[in-house]
């Protein structure tokens, strides 16, 4: 299977979260063709004028409407406000966990504190009903929509792309392909340990080999 | 040619040419080494800022802000007050915080230091209000990180209050409620000019045009261009919320010495020495010299350089933002007195009338177009 494959299914894509990173995220997948929605934690009113402006293509909802027409979620909310984040409706869904945990900038958050596990491992318990791959969370947001490039290009950098699930780790590498970046499976969702806050490519732009070296790991061939 | 058409010329997208043009320099106190590298107590490095802060009006700058911090490499908790003897110092230089970490202060004692500050400069204070991406201050006075937010949004809302004049009565949920209290000193004309600083957060620059503040873009990384959508934004909100066009401002990190190499040799190891520092707590990528050449050049976010190479750059993203302000961070901990001194000088003096030259340049070559247009 071919990274840049992404099944017909993976058509509509909400982004939950619309602070830093979650617009940045928005405007990439509407600018690689796919149908987007964003909403934070009120009503689409006030969203509606920063996306106007901000990420035009890009529709404002309720989160609730955004995740029930949605086939693939971003988590782009802030960590702590994640355990208070309802599983319900995202069960059955393919979930893109593009937040980070980093007490000493944000604060410790119990539920995720002193875990042998990742953080994305954590997210999947919560979020037992859904498929989550770790993804889009180790570029800074400032630095992800100059960072993108055509397939091929010999500067393409790379993303880290983590998941229990090969299938859907393909699916979510085929996103990443067509945003612009060079995806990066790692098998399990522990393995997306390197892609955490003080791992070895976090807020790092690199290319695939850079990056590659610097996990000291091989891709999964995809 | 202005004066030769009865047709107005429509006015220029942007609020650039709504407001005055302001350039100025902001400090974090940033600890500084003498000439062979020793590091200066904090006390004379304070000192020395307060010398920097008389310099600056000495060479034409229009604005000195110093912004909070409290680690050992920007000894600076307590802005307002090297502020205020730098107020006594001058005559004509505005001075502010840059920024004042609103989340772990009070938004009443806030109010008071400013307006005092106000009064010891007849008129001449400003805030610049900001939720701090330094987090030193919360374990410092007992907040948590996760509040980050919240005490934020409650605590801009009281300052919005604050800065209408009158008793107060407010209610919050973080910090006790006020009923019709009075709050001294009143200010002698009217609120002083408060800003929200913002990072990269749309719902930011929202609230900012929510409570009428202006708007000081932090850009310290990444090409801020991209900026550009929030001044719109910005702009929007503001008519959303009925409300007159407010200054949209850029802050952004530098350096100026006399040639490129030399400013470039002076800022890299101090840069990459304090990144590398703060990686590790703040979750920052440690630069390499092809990230700080991206940074220093034509689309990144560093300002460093000759005095022609930041002028020609700051002039550039004024307009590329819409902006009418450009606050230049100098400094870095470990540069010598003498270093920043020679910054300053050549900050005032070459500079500034370059971006005003160049600036002028632009906007006659814009008014022409556009009357030319209008006429054919």
């Amino acid at each position: 299977m071919s990274g840049s494959v992404i099944p017909p299914s993976v058509r509509r894509i909400a982004i939950l979260g619309a602070g830093h990173v979650g617009p940045v995220i928005a405007r990439m997948l509407f600018d690689a063709g796919f149908e987007v929605m964003i909403a934070a934690s009120g009503s689409p009113e006030t969203l509606e004028l920063i996306t106007q402006v901000v990420t035009p293509g890009v529709q404002a909802r309720w989160a609730a409407d955004a995740v029930a027409a949605a086939d693939t979620v971003v988590l782009a909310i802030p960590l702590h406000r994640f355990p208070a984040l309802d599983p319900g409706p995202l069960a059955g869904k393919l979930v893109v966990d593009a937040m980070n945990y980093w007490a000493p900038a944000d604060g410790v958050v119990p539920m995720f504190q002193g875990q042998q596990l990742s953080s994305s491992e954590i997210v999947q318990r919560r979020l037992s009903q859904s498929t989550i791959i770790k993804s889009l969370n180790q570029i800074a947001y400032q630095d992800l929509e100059d960072g993108r490039r055509p397939a091929g290009a010999p500067d393409r950098h790379a993303i880290g792309v983590a998941g229990d699930d090969p299938e859907a780790a393909s699916v979510v590498g085929g996103i990443v392909d067509r945003v612009g970046y060079d995806p990066v499976l790692l098998d399990s969702l522990s393995a997306g340990r390197v892609l955490q806050p003080g791992g070895p490519v976090f807020g790092a732009v690199l290319t695939r080999s850079e990056f590659e070296r610097a996990i000291h790991t091989t891709a999964v061939k995809t | 040619m202005t004066t030769s058409t009865t047709k107005t010329p429509r006015e220029a997208p942007g609020t650039s040419t709504r407001f005055p043009l302001v350039l100025g320099l902001d400090t974090f106190g940033d600890h500084e080494h003498d000439a062979e590298d020793r590091p200066l107590s904090h006390a004379q490095t304070i000192r020395n800022v307060v010398e920097e802060g008389v310099l600056a009006e000495q060479v034409g700058v229009d604005f000195f802000g110093i912004g909070e911090h409290h680690t050992d490499d920007f000894p600076m908790p307590a802005a307002d007050v090297v502020l205020a003897a730098i107020a006594a110092r001058t005559k004509r230089i505005h001075i502010g915080s840059a920024v004042t970490v609103l989340s772990s202060d009070d938004p009443v004692r806030v109010f008071q230091r400013f307006s005092t500050l106000n009064a010891i400069s007849s008129g001449r204070a400003e805030v610049i209000l900001g939720r701090g991406s330094s987090i030193d201050s919360f374990p410092l006075f007992g907040y948590d990180l996760a509040d980050y937010e919240d005490l934020f949004e409650e605590k801009v809302n009281l300052f919005a209050e604050l800065l209408k004049g009158g008793p107060v009565t407010w209610q919050g949920s973080l910090r006790p409620s006020l009923k019709n209290q009075d709050v001294v000193p009143y200010t002698e004309g009217g609120p002083f000019p408060a800003w929200i600083g913002v990072g990269g957060s749309p719902q930011s620059v929202v609230r900012a045009a929510h409570y009428g503040f202006s708007l000081m873009l932090a850009i310290i990384g990444g090409s801020p261009a991209r900026f550009r959508p929030f001044s719109q934004l910005f702009l929007q909100a503001l008519e959303r919320f009925g409300r007159e066009p407010l200054p949209v401002g850029v802050h952004s990190p530098g350096h100026v010495a006399d040639t490129d190499e030399k400013a470039l040799e002076e800022f890299w190891p101090r840069w990459l020495q304090i990144i590398t520092k703060m990686s590790k707590v703040r979750g920052f990528a440690i630069p390499t010299i092809e990230s700080f050449r991206f940074e220093v050049g034509p689309k990144g976010a560093l300002f460093v350089g000759s005095p022609d190479t930041v002028a020609q750059k700051v002039a550039a993203n004024l307009k590329t933002l819409g902006a009418n302000r450009f606050d230049l961070k100098f400094g870095m901990p470990g540069l010598s007195p003498s270093s920043l001194v020679r910054n300053i000088e050549l900050y005032g003096t070459k500079v500034i009338p370059r971006v005003r030259e160049l600036l002028a340049e632009s906007t006659a070559a814009e008014l022409s177009n556009r009357l030319h247009h209008d006429l054919t």
